[in-house]
């Protein structure tokens, strides 16, 4: 039959082949740690979901696909090392899985939260977060509070003499066209004028920005005006229709002016088509007055900057420029630059874990494992006495091989242990020994039939064998159902689980099994010792035969 | 050496038996009630569902010696809408849970929540769950259900037999709606890790199932053309003979889940591994109960309607009479040092035998 039944050294060779080949890939890979999920070292996860409305794309696997790509460029510009951004489930029922460890936590939140397509609209009228109470007519009304509050970023938009590619502001000691840096005061304008219609006014009168309901972004239709707020609440705009989108930008950088005046400032660059675009709607509203020759970059319909439009601006390439910190200034460059999704996602779940809470659970997590190793050990050891030698020594190697595959994984194909992973591995611990105890009682029961021990080795195994063969086929199939359907922990307690009941198959086959080939020529076992585990008694037809008479 | 026959020795000779079979009234009885009781109790309580289902945020405050009313006066000061759930977690964590937030809010709960304790922001743990996560990973949940449910009912028809892929299911059914209806009951909260739990409880309890059907099956095997015993008493031989190791993996299955949930409640107070290990706990002990007393009896009942099992169910029953009134010879089966049995027992001895026998001849 196979090598393992009669030829336990021919195993127990294989089973050492596959250990010294698992401990050499650990040592030339020079990686001999466990990677750990966020829920162990703390760290910041997001999980998106395509938003089904139909306003914005269609829900395709490919549009997820590439939503995947920008959003990796974005976390990856966050510089973090072993950020992940996965899609996990099956075609287009696929949520984005974004995790990024340690501490950067809401930036990345808000950061990914963007998600929408980025859009240029003209602002038609501005004004404060809320209505001033005592504005009598709402058409009135902008550009009196116009005048209280500037434009909240304070940016320009200008014609850029340079080319920004090279994105160290080093090696462009050219000097940069910036005009008057001071803002020109913005209470000029005339009231909104026929643009705005009367709804829009009516609209724009009753909209309260401080109110964080209306915040959360959504409802932009390119082809219809807007009114809005800007993400900070601290502003209302009238805007026109979307003049231009996010992927006619081809990119953006942030860079510090070096003549020391104008400070952080973010460039940018259009497509063709942009250029035609942004060159069409600058041109127009370089000539009006405030704040209508703003023109605002929206993103997930809330104003991100409105900067004024100083020059048409024809050869695609802009400057924006206005009081900006570094961060600030890298912000708006990754929203232009990666800003146009495919789609729009709601988040799901987010989850910030403070690495007190990630140790908390690593030693919880490997606690609850030795004590139920522990238990599962004395309980085996207490019922089949020096058999349970074997269970230990099993249970010992498949730990072993359980760690080895870890790493390995843990290196090649990104896996980390989260603490459901740490569950599932335990909870198989229970899975691997049961398969111990299937042997070993069928083992009993075949000496129970007046087999010696030798040969009730051989035909116990053929029978435990298929028995045990189906029991973790099932488990495996739940394993990988749950890995295939479900996100998130799911996934990792499924992995775990599935992989320790591969590794429980390669253990009782290679190790168990041709061990009690093995211990069947020791005279303690074969004798049936009483605290050999083995001291069933024999029955034949039906009398007390064995060792009692 | 030892005189004393173990429990395990005499189950398997059939000295000792349950008649888990013959007695499949009383346990389907129970089992009735118990999932009548549970889908009553659902009906009515429903269940705890967890902020992951409800939508909603979540922070936990690291730091010990806060009380329930600091906080909350605290969290007055963030207008947040709706009335915060706080509660301490162990001594060193408070937990709050709102409705949903914008992310503005909740930085403004984080602002007001470091100034008023003074605590770093790192130290906070945050969840913000939008509202239809809790519809995806039930669908998630329900679809991984769906598939498996056929998948397993198409491999365990391919690796025993149609009836016990139907038998395993019921008895799968069985498991979940009491350990839902346990839940619901006492009010156990929700989350993703219990549903994680209850999907782990299907693939064991038919583990469990398996092991037991394994048996059932070499019992039975060439049956209908005997006369020595029914379908139904071969099946219950095999469970009693496989009881110790029902009993054995069910308990060496429980220690570690045991120890999940020991670490998990004592030490965090609440989480992912509490959730799943108390899911694990109740379905574990459930599915080896069903795997004994409902997937068996069930299969057994099913099998005795077929037209060869019960002309075998004749056979047996006229054989016994004969035994009864001593007209066969091989009804020599007095055991040494036994006290003489019943003849309702009688079946089951020979049985053994004769399964012993068919062993034999299949080996040679």
């Amino acid at each position: 039959m196979s090598t393992s039944t009669s030829r336990p050294g021919r195993a127990i060779v294989a089973l050492l082949v596959i250990l010294i080949a698992g401990a050499s890939v650990i040592f030339l890979q020079g990686e001999s740690k466990i990677r750990y999920g966020l829920d162990l070292q703390g760290g910041t996860s997001v999980v998106l979901q395509p938003r089904i409305d139909g306003t914005s794309g269609t829900v395709t696997a490919a549009a997820i696909d590439q939503a995947v790509e920008i959003i990796r460029q974005r976390v990856n510009s966050l510089g973090v090392a072993e950020s992940e951004v996965v899609a996990q489930g099956s075609g287009i029922n696929r949520q984005i899985v974004i995790s990024v460890p340690g501490e950067t936590g809401e930036r990345v939140v808000d950061l990914v939260g963007q998600t929408a397509e980025l859009r240029f609209r003209q602002v038609l009228a501005v004004g404060s977060a809320v209505e001033a109470p005592p504005a009598p007519a709402p058409a009135a009304s902008p550009s009196g509070d116009a005048a209280a509050t500037p434009a909240p970023s304070g940016s320009k938009l200008t014609k850029s003499a340079i080319r920004h590619s090279d994105p160290a502001p080093a090696a462009t000691p050219e000097p940069i066209v910036t005009p008057n840096t001071t803002a020109a005061p913005e209470g000029s304008a005339d009231p909104v004028a026929a643009q705005v219609s009367d709804e829009l006014s009516q609209k724009f009168a009753a909209l309260d920005c401080t109110d964080e309901k209306n915040l959360v972004g959504g409802g932009d239709n390119p082809d219809q005006p807007l009114v809005t707020c800007d993400r900070d609440g601290t502003a209302r705009y009238v805007l026109g229709p979307a003049e231009v989108l996010g992927r006619q930008v081809r990119g953006a950088t942030s860079a510090i002016d070096q003549q020391g005046t104008g400070g952080w400032f973010v460039s940018l660059d259009f497509n063709r088509e942009g250029t035609k675009k942004f060159g069409e709607i600058t041109q127009r509203v370089v000539s009006l007055t405030a704040p209508q020759n703003q023109v605002a970059i929206v993103l997930d319909g809330l104003v991100v900057s409105a900067p004024r439009i100083i020059d048409a601006i024809l050869g695609g390439q802009a400057q924006i420029t206005g009081n900006f910190t570094q961060q600030e200034a890298s912000d708006l460059a990754n929203v232009l630059k990666y800003g146009s999704l495919p789609l729009a996602f709601d988040r799901g779940e987010v989850q910030q874990i403070s690495p007190t809470l990630g140790s908390d659970q690593l030693r919880a997590g490997i606690l609850a494992g030795a004590l139920g190793l522990l238990l599962v050990v004395l309980y085996s050891l207490f019922y089949y006495r020096a058999l349970g030698m074997v269970t230990l020594g099993s249970l010992g190697l498949a730990a072993l091989m359980l760690w080895m595959s870890a790493v390995i994984l843990g290196k090649n194909l990104g896996f980390t242990l989260t603490l459901a992973g740490i569950a599932g591995a335990i909870v198989a611990v229970g899975i691997t020994a049961d398969s111990f105890i299937i042997y070993f009682e069928r083992l009993r029961d075949e000496i129970r039939e007046g087999r010696s021990l030798r040969s009730a080795v051989e035909s116990a195994w053929i029978r435990a064998r298929r028995t045990i063969i189906i029991s973790d086929v099932v488990s495996l199939i739940a394993a990988a159902l749950l890995f295939i359907f479900a996100i998130g922990g799911v996934r990792g307690f499924a992995f775990m689980l599935g992989l320790t009941t591969l590794i429980d198959l390669i253990v009782i086959f290679l190790f168990t099994k041709p061990i009690i080939t093995l211990l069947a020529n020791v005279n303690f076992f074969a004798s049936g010792h009483k605290l050999s585990g083995l001291d069933s008694h024999k029955v034949v037809h039906g009398t007390m035969a064995g060792r009692q008479s | 050496m030892t005189t004393k026959l173990s429990f395990g020795d005499r189950l398997y000779r059939g000295e000792k038996s349950f008649n888990f079979v013959e007695n499949r009234r009383r346990w389907y009885a129970l089992s009735a009630i118990l999932m009548i009781a549970s889908i009553l109790v659902l009906g009515v309580r429903g269940l705890e569902l967890g902020i992951e289902f409800k939508g909603g945020s979540e922070f936990v405050l690291n730091k010990s010696g806060l009380t329930v009313p600091e906080v909350r006066s605290a969290m007055g000061q963030a207008d947040v809408p709706g009335d915060p759930i706080i509660q301490t977690v162990g001594d060193t964590k408070v937990r709050i849970q709102t409705g949903e937030l914008t992310s503005a809010q909740s930085s403004k709960v984080l602002d007001v929540l470091v100034k008023t304790f003074g605590v770093n922001r790192a130290d906070i743990d945050t969840r913000l769950i939008g509202p239809s996560w809790g519809q995806e990973i039930t669908r998630k949940a329900a679809t991984a259900l769906v598939v498996f449910l056929i998948v397993i009912i198409i491999f365990l028809s391919i690796a025993f037999e149609p009836k016990m892929a139907i038998a395993a299911i019921i008895a799968l059914f069985h498991d979940v709606f009491i350990t839902i209806g346990i839940y619901a009951l006492v009010g156990f909260e929700v989350t993703p890790a219990t549903v994680i739990g209850f999907l782990t409880i299907l693939g064991y309890s038919l583990y469990d199932t398996v092991v037991v059907f394994d048996k059932v099956r070499e019992n039975t095997r060439g049956i209908a053309g005997g006369s020595r015993s029914t379908y139904s008493e071969a099946a219950n031989l095999a469970v009693n003979q496989t009881l110790v190791r029902s009993i054995n993996t069910s308990i060496v299955a429980l220690l570690p889940v045991g120890a999940i949930l020991f670490v998990g409640a004592g030490v965090l107070g609440a989480g992912t591994l509490k959730d799943l290990s108390l899911a694990l706990l109740i379905g574990l002990a459930v599915g080896t109960y069903s795997s004994i007393c409902v997937a068996t009896p069930f299969l057994a009942a099913m099998r005795e309607r077929e037209p060869a099992m019960q002309a075998l169910a004749k056979r047996v029953q006229n054989r016994s009479n004969k035994v009864a009134s001593g007209q066969v010879v091989e009804a020599e089966v007095s055991v040494a040092g036994e006290a003489v049995r019943g003849p309702r027992n009688q079946p089951k001895r020979q049985k053994n035998k004769a399964s012993k026998g068919a062993k034999a001849k299949k080996k040679r």
